[in-house]
């Protein structure tokens, strides 16, 4: 199916996210849609899927004008999506999921349940997919949930199938096997939308790329471009894609976790008994797939976790049954890995919000009030300092872009004496151009001799920062290798495989 | 992360999910042996305190069964510890499964329960007699409304609104049905017009919760509240004035089912009853065949669990719920019915008396779940029931205790016994398109 977008302009108010693109997809082509987060890539995809009614502009398929008022209808038109947040109902079954919406009846509006279970076998088999029908959706791991996505859209004779930011949940193996699933799919003659802001991929499989900026067509990618000018194009300037730093100078053990468990609410060990020490001016990277217990490590470090056993040592002081505000005052500096949950208050200004960890005392409180004049003035030069993009300090941080919001939690974790910094996903859902100025904040860090712990589950993010690099899986060590291990290697880890030849680096 | 491929074949019904996971002992585990042994422990020291001699009569038999069973008697005080040792045994087994991070399978709190409940009545009706027949039965028809209550919440919470107003529509039920079947002469009249009253409580509802995404608990509260006041002016204003000729309806009487009416013991039971009851038997099954059987029930379960989800597979969210609690109310309504045409045969100031409550109560104790639901009413009216037969037979104890049994049972059922339980993920939370 031939997918023609003619000037679509989408509006939220006085924002355009969407201003007039234009682009052709044929039949048989894998298209890449590469931008930046908040380029607008995914508003026109939920256009195109009759989530949201254009403003201007019109879809064709196949030189029809389409008039979509629901995701019904353009379902009915072929069109197939894979959303970035499964759109899978967690408790009912593969089988059910698949036939939702599109139920085979019989007598009296019964199910026709088994229908729906030949229908996920047959597909499942055609692609080598290996899903079963009556497993239930919340039991499966992520990758295999993305294929029964891709199932629910196949079995509605999907000719047209959008890919939005898929590998963001994947492992680098699963993130491979994808890629086939799209090569395969191509060669079965779908029209594919790729969506995504990973340079890797797009180059793996773009048949054609068409970059995205400010909600406008910036032109087209040749798919043998390299990084570089993918990137220039994407951001809008030249990036810088490396990292800069020097070689570590460490300092002492400065952060020491022995047999550290933890234990959530339904009894499960996220944690299970591990053992690192990070030593000063020294940055350890956490690699995983998400859910592997990054989440729980960092929030035992911090005392946010109830069920905690082991030793959380830093310099010398154990953390382990201290509350969190006596941690942060032990010095610890904290990215939270959602920052608009636990980041930030997004209804505070950004002054309000730059205070949260030092809402006690001096600098900002004095004998139970506010000093509202040390506050704005330390507001006003950490906007200055960190470049956050912002009309004023009086800001609501709601209204921020990502990136920006992200340089007011780094601005105020890292404008206190820090004896440790705990980073997670410092960068989830940041501009390029953010990305780069919070990695240099994090290796300035480090360099001034603060032991830092990053987790991210973007792997390039890992080996950019890292002195070393410990792969969790199943909330346990599999190993901690140095930072130039390769990337196949990593991957590998981050499924569970030991490789048999690994040696750990030890601290 | 896919394993290597045992090809499914299509006929592989039943397959294991690919992750397996390891049954551990929930907080559910945990809390079973603590409330068993409080249970059997007050048990006991009330049997220690004051002791009697004598022997209980269990009579099994209604006087017009077509096989008389026989009366069972039995020693009071001996009775009693056996089944104090069968509760410690059960509670022993309840323990070492925690102990040993195993699941807590449901026949220990069911044979627990029975034992606790004979030893029990052995101690209470000491020289007297139990009619079984009664004290089940008499259960089953007090349940009536809780049943409809909990089903008009359980269908309401799967499509994702909170249905706090079930007091409120049993109580328009209650006062339309009188209405209705006082002018038209017919109790069925009287039971559509319940029907009515309660979806229009849930119309309001939905157009405060789901329209315009108040919060749900709160609309409901007030409705609760507004149809109290409401009923109340109307009863003064308009019912007493005009008993006669409004507030004096046809109710229903029993209708014995020929054959089914003759089983003992069971048929008294459940099949002497009044029209009403045979309605719910037949609402009970029906919700639970289209919940889990249907392509409606289906797409309620997933405007429940997943809106979004159902909006991109092009359901129509909004709409699904309104037909849904729509339909939730007209249950609940119905069970209101129960109070102007079978309990009393005239609508009275504030005659609910907060069973919509104790139905939401069942309606978690149900997990969500139509059948268990209805057992979970039928356990509240247990318990009411039990209250009323005690201090009849003048058991020894007091009377104000015994009022407070069914919510007492009530509190322990949701706190301690319910296990893991899980609502639908999206259950209260409004929907709106961005």
């Amino acid at each position: 199916m031939r997918l023609v977008l003619r000037g679509i302009t989408k509006r939220f108010g006085s924002v355009v996210a969407n201003d007039s693109i234009s682009l052709t997809v044929e039949p048989g082509e894998i298209h890449c849609l590469l931008g930046e987060n908040g380029a607008g890539k995914s508003t026109l995809m939920n256009v195109l899927y009759g989530l949201y009614r254009a403003d201007e502009g019109e879809i064709e398929l196949d030189g029809e004008v389409q008039h979509f008022t629901g995701p019904g209808d353009a379902m009915a038109a072929g069109i197939g999506m894979v959303h970035q947040h499964f759109m899978l109902v967690p408790v009912f079954t593969v089988a059910e999921n698949v036939m939702l919406g599109n139920e085979s009846t019989g007598f009296a509006g019964t199910l026709d349940i088994d229908a729906a279970r030949r229908r996920v076998t047959e597909i499942s088999e055609r692609f080598g997919f290996d899903v079963k029908p009556d497993a239930v959706v919340e039991d499966l791991p992520v990758g295999v949930q993305q294929r029964v996505e891709i199932i629910k859209a196949l079995s509605r004779d999907a000719e047209l199938l959008v890919f939005d930011e898929p590998t963001a949940v994947l492992t680098p193996q699963e993130t491979d096997e994808l890629m086939d699933i799209m090569r395969q799919l191509r060669e079965s003659g779908k029209a594919i939308v790729f969506i995504t802001h990973k340079l890797r991929e797009v180059r793996e499989v773009a048949d054609r790329i068409t970059v995205i900026r400010h909600g406008k067509v910036v032109g087209e990618a040749d798919p043998k471009a390299s990084n570089a000018e993918l990137a220039s194009m994407m951001v809008g300037r030249p990036v810088e894609l490396v990292v800069q730093k020097d070689a570590p100078r460490v300092g002492d053990d400065a952060f020491v976790v022995r047999d550290l468990r933890v234990v959530d609410p339904a009894g499960h060990a996220q944690v299970d008994g591990i053992s690192f020490t990070i030593r000063g001016g020294e940055v350890l990277a956490v690699a995983g797939v998400q859910g592997n217990g990054q989440t729980e490590l960092t929030e035992a470090i911090l005392g946010l976790q109830d069920d905690v056993s082991g030793s959380i040592r830093l310099d010398g002081t154990e953390l382990v049954g201290r509350s969190t505000r006596k941690i942060l005052d032990a010095g610890v500096g904290f990215i939270p890995e959602d920052r608009q949950v636990d980041g930030l208050v997004p209804n505070f200004t950004i002054a309000e919000n730059l205070m949260l960890n030092r809402s006690f005392k001096s600098p900002f409180v004095k004998n139970g009030s506010l000093r509202i004049g040390a506050l704005r003035a330390f507001a006003e030069q950490k906007l200055k300092e960190y470049d956050v993009r912002a009309r004023d300090i009086d800001s609501l941080a709601a209204n921020l872009s990502g990136g920006n919001q992200q340089k007011v939690v780094v601005a105020r974790e890292l404008s206190r004496d820090l004896r440790l910094l705990v980073a997670a996903q410092p960068t989830r859902g940041v501009d390029v151009g953010s990305i780069e100025f919070i990695h240099k904040q994090v290796v300035a860090t480090r360099d001034s001799g603060i032991p830092v712990l990053v987790v991210s589950t973007e792997l390039d993010e890992v080996v950019a920062l890292a002195d070393r690099i410990m792969v969790l899986y199943r909330g346990q060590i599999v190993g901690i290798v140095p930072a130039d291990t390769p990337r196949q290697t990593l991957g590998l880890m981050m499924t569970g495989e030991r490789p048999k030849d690994l040696k750990d680096v030890v601290a | 992360m896919s394993t290597a491929t045992d090809n499914p074949t299509p006929d592989s019904g039943g397959l294991a999910p690919d992750t397996v996971v390891t049954p551990t002992a929930g907080s559910g585990a945990r809390k079973l042996p603590v409330v068993l042994g409080v249970l059997v422990l007050g048990l006991a020291i009330v049997l220690l305190r004051s002791s009697h001699s004598g022997d209980t009569t269990f009579r099994l038999a209604a006087e017009t069964d077509f096989v008389t069973l026989p009366d069972v008697v039995v020693p009071s005080g001996p009775t009693a510890w056996v089944m104090v040792v069968i509760c410690l045994a059960l509670t022993a087994e309840a323990v070492r499964r925690m102990l040993g991070h195993l699941r807590q399978p449901m026949w220990i709190p069911i044979a627990f329960a029975v034992a606790w409940m004979i030893g029990f009545l052995s101690w209470a009706a000491a020289d007297s007699r139990i009619l079984i027949v009664s004290l089940l039965g008499g259960a089953v028809a007090l349940a009536v409304p809780l049943v409809f209550g909990a089903l008009g919440g359980v269908l309401g919470e799967r499509a994702g609104v909170v249905n706090i107003a079930i007091e409120g529509q049993l109580l328009l039920g209650a006062f339309a049905a009188a209405i209705a079947a006082s002018t038209t002469g017919s109790p069925w009249a009287g039971l559509v017009a319940a029907a009515v009253a309660g979806a229009l409580v849930a119309l309001v509802l939905g157009l405060f919760a789901i329209t315009y995404f108040v919060d749900q608990v709160i609309v409901g509260v007030v409705l609760n509240v507004l149809v109290l006041g409401l009923t109340n002016f109307m009863f003064r204003q308009v019912l007493a004035p005009n008993a006669e000729s409004l507030n004096s309806p046809e109710g229903f009487s029993r209708l014995p089912i020929p054959i089914l009416g003759d089983i003992p013991l069971i048929g008294p039971l459940l099949f002497r009853q009044t029209p009403l009851v045979y309605v719910l038997y037949a609402v009970v099954a029906l919700v639970a065949w289209a919940l889990y059987r249907t392509r409606w029930g289906l797409r309620v379960r997933a405007v429940g669990e997943h809106p979004k989800a159902a909006d991109t597979v092009g359901i129509k969210v909004n709409r699904t719920r309104y037909r849904t609690i729509l339909l939730a109310g007209a249950i609940a309504g119905m069970g209101g019915a129960y109070y102007s045409l079978v309990s009393v045969a005239a609508f009275n100031r504030e005659m609910t008396g907060g069973a919509g409550y104790i139905a939401l109560a069942a309606v978690i104790f149900g997990k969500w779940d139509p059948i268990r639901a209805t057992l979970a009413a039928l356990l509240f009216g247990f318990a009411t029931n039990l209250q009323g037969v005690l201090s009849s037979i003048g058991s020894p104890v007091p009377s104000q205790f015994m009022l407070m049994l069914p919510y007492l049972v009530t509190i322990l059922a949701v706190a301690g016994l319910v296990g893991r339980s899980r609502p639908p993920a999206a259950d209260g939370v409004p929907y709106r398109k961005q």
